[in-house]
């Protein structure tokens, strides 16, 4: 591990240390620089959606836009907490989302946890072709799935209902949450298991005392990104539930905010605000094991 | 697909895909089934002819299956189904009943000059979009893999949070960074100077009224929404490589370029492959942003593929059956595409 020329060709030979040690501190500066512009790149439309929300009205139409408030003001976020636009107020919307995914998430953690249990601890004869098509169903397009909903829907009374979509989004949470569970599964050795079936242990006591401590690390990074799918989920919502504004989900209720009055941009940022920024801080609180879970999720399949 | 697993003998034969009898893969078959007792309780019967076929994973898999069967499975035949028939406004409220019409709904799909534009869009929108994410992502996930711990935390947690931001906010924020009247990239380019394409011509510019406009602001921001992903996991590759094989072509006098495209690249294209393929899925099938961006389904001219598809089922008065044609060409683009990415997992030995 003797140092290595950083900047290519016959740098070592001829020029001296405090070049060199130029160099690398120039080098560093240089890549501090371009990794703060990356950020900035990253975080500036947030950023930007949060000042805008706290900006009055005045600062939002000026003719030299400033980055923070001058005069930052609540009254924007007044008005989407007392739904002085579409007369139904944010906790409204909060609550509907709220009850649709942690619903979803529940079934399809727990129905996802059991078909990850077959697929990581059993040999049988469709496992790879059921693995396969989990990640086909995965990637079909919901755009085109949701005309066949809709009608299928309509016939079973299911539309403009809050139960509708608790189905859908816990069909399409499971195909992710079966995957990333079953990597888990897997792991458990199996000697564990066999040690305390030799002690008479039963299949309940070994699910219990033995599966499902060591997987629920998993189950707590799938329902992180269950729940996110479904608090995010737009297509469906908006075909579902098209006409009753007060059961509409958050993402809708966003879009149709900023559809009924596309210039008030202080309200409509501020009620995207109170959408987004618990997503953020969810992110932001499980993201070391988020991002391993992500990167096993891509690159494994 | 299954096929696919099949076709080449080459990659590692997953557990599943021998048909060798082994049905009860259960951990303690040995410990249970010796000490027969006498009595047994109808709960233990079943356990132990459950266990003897070995139905287990099967009983486990059946809640599953049947959320997945009924809600996404089945729909997507009945699009099939639903193509060949002539279903709208007075099927659906069962005035009349529905009737099959053969290839009719594609024919006239085939003929509608709407359709070929919003597929070209489509195409020219992932051409353009997959590309981009790709080089931006890998040239961030480069840079991360240069910076210092510190720095590289919070320039990844930046990204990362670029890429949670929800579709439905995201767009909303970026109609807001373009609107005509008090938004913020109007207002930058009207100061940049001439020479370098800004000037007094972009005060009040539109960007959703036209294609090109509001395509180019949904590549902007699919670009930063898919970007980070890309960056973090070429980073969790580039940890992967062995720092030696670097330094040697340093060493050998290898620039960062050729480093990259002789040392980096080969080593790291299986996850190249499924990064672009599942970029082409998401960016081809791109609805939510397009939805809001192009101002509901108003703008015609402005429809991708997956647009067209909607606005076909969900304008008055409905065409459920051309909806479901369009939809069905939609799918098997997409699924050639999902075919290729599949491939490419299984030869990442996903299915180990």
């Amino acid at each position: 591990m003797t140092s290595v020329p950083l900047s290519g060709r016959a740098a070592s030979g001829h020029r001296g240390r405090g070049i060199r040690k130029f160099n690398r501190a120039s080098r560093k500066a240089v890549l501090n620089l371009l990794g703060l512009l990356v950020a900035l790149f990253a975080l500036f439309p947030v950023l930007w959606m949060i000042s805008t929300a706290f900006k009055p009205a005045s600062e939002i139409y000026s003719l030299t836009p400033q980055p923070l408030p001058l005069h930052p003001t609540l009254a924007n976020f007044h008005a989407v907490f007392s739904g002085s636009v579409i007369g139904i107020s944010y906790w409204n919307f909060l609550k509907n989302s709220l009850f649709i995914t942690l619903v979803a998430v529940a079934l399809s953690s727990m129905i996802g946890l059991l078909a990850a249990i077959a697929l990581g601890r059993f040999k049988f004869k469709f496992r790879t072709t059921y693995l396969i098509v989990l990640l086909i169903v995965q990637l079909l397009p919901q755009q085109a799935l949701v005309v066949s909903l809709f009608i299928d829907f309509r016939k079973y009374n299911l539309l403009d209902s809050l139960v509708g979509l608790i189905l859908v989004y816990t069909a399409f949470a499971l195909p992710v949450t079966i995957w990333m569970l079953r990597n888990f599964a897997a792991t458990v050795p199996k000697d564990l298991e066999e040690a305390a079936a030799i002690d008479g242990a039963g299949a309940w006591t070994r699910f219990w005392r033995i599966l499902l401590p060591l997987i629920s690390p998993g189950l707590v990074s799938t329902s992180v990104f269950a729940f996110i799918f479904a608090y995010n989920e737009f297509v469906f919502a908006l075909t579902f539930l098209g006409t009753d504004t007060a059961k509409f989900t958050l993402p809708l209720y966003v879009q149709y905010f900023y559809g009924q009055n596309s210039t008030n941009w202080g309200a409509i940022m501020a009620s995207s605000t109170l959408f987004t920024i618990p997503v953020l801080a969810f992110f932001l609180f499980t993201q070391r094991r988020l991002a391993s879970g992500l990167v096993a999720g891509a690159v494994k399949g | 697909m299954v096929t696919s697993s099949h076709s080449r003998p080459g990659t590692p034969s997953p557990a599943g895909s021998s048909p060798g009898h082994e049905p009860d893969g259960s951990p303690d078959r040995t410990s249970r089934s010796a000490p027969s007792a006498p009595v047994l309780s109808p709960r233990q019967r079943a356990a132990i002819w459950i266990r003897k076929r070995g139905l287990g994973p099967y009983l486990l898999l059946l809640p599953a299956t049947a959320v997945i069967a009924a809600l996404i499975l089945w729909p997507a035949v009945q699009i099939g189904l639903f193509s060949f028939q002539n279903y709208g406004l007075m099927q659906i409220s069962g005035v009349l009943p529905t009737q099959w019409i053969g290839f009719s709904n594609y024919s006239q799909i085939l003929h509608d000059p709407e359709f070929w534009s919003s597929l070209k869009v489509s195409l020219y929108f992932a051409v353009a979009v997959v590309p981009l994410t790709l080089i931006v992502g890998t040239l961030v996930g480069l840079l991360l893999a240069r910076l210092g711990p510190r720095m590289r935390t919070f320039v990844s947690i930046s990204a990362i949070l670029a890429w949670a931001t929800p579709a439905v906010s995201a767009s909303v924020i970026f109609a807001w960074l373009v609107d005509p009247d008090g938004g913020v990239v109007d207002w930058a380019l009207e100061k940049v100077p001439s020479w370098l394409g800004g000037g007094a011509h972009w005060a009040g510019f539109s960007w959703t009224n036209a294609p090109l406009p509001a395509y180019t602001v949904l590549t902007v921001m699919l670009v930063w929404t898919g970007f980070p992903f890309i960056a973090v996991t070429v980073l969790a590759g580039l940890r992967t490589l062995p720092p030696e094989l670097h330094e040697a072509a340093r060493v050998d006098g290898a620039g960062p370029w050729r480093n990259f495209w002789k040392v980096t690249f080969p080593l790291l294209r299986p996850i190249f492959l499924v990064l672009a393929l599942l970029s082409t899925i998401w960016d081809f099938g791109m609805f939510t942003q397009a939805y809001i961006v192009t101002g509901e389904l108003g703008n015609r001219d402005e429809y991708n593929l997956g647009l067209y598809e909607y606005s076909q089922a969900f304008t008055q008065p409905p065409h459920y059956g051309l909806a479901s044609a369009a939809a069905f060409v939609l799918t098997i683009i997409l699924l050639i595409v999902t075919v290729g990415y599949v491939r490419a997992a299984i030869k990442q030995g996903a299915f180990a």
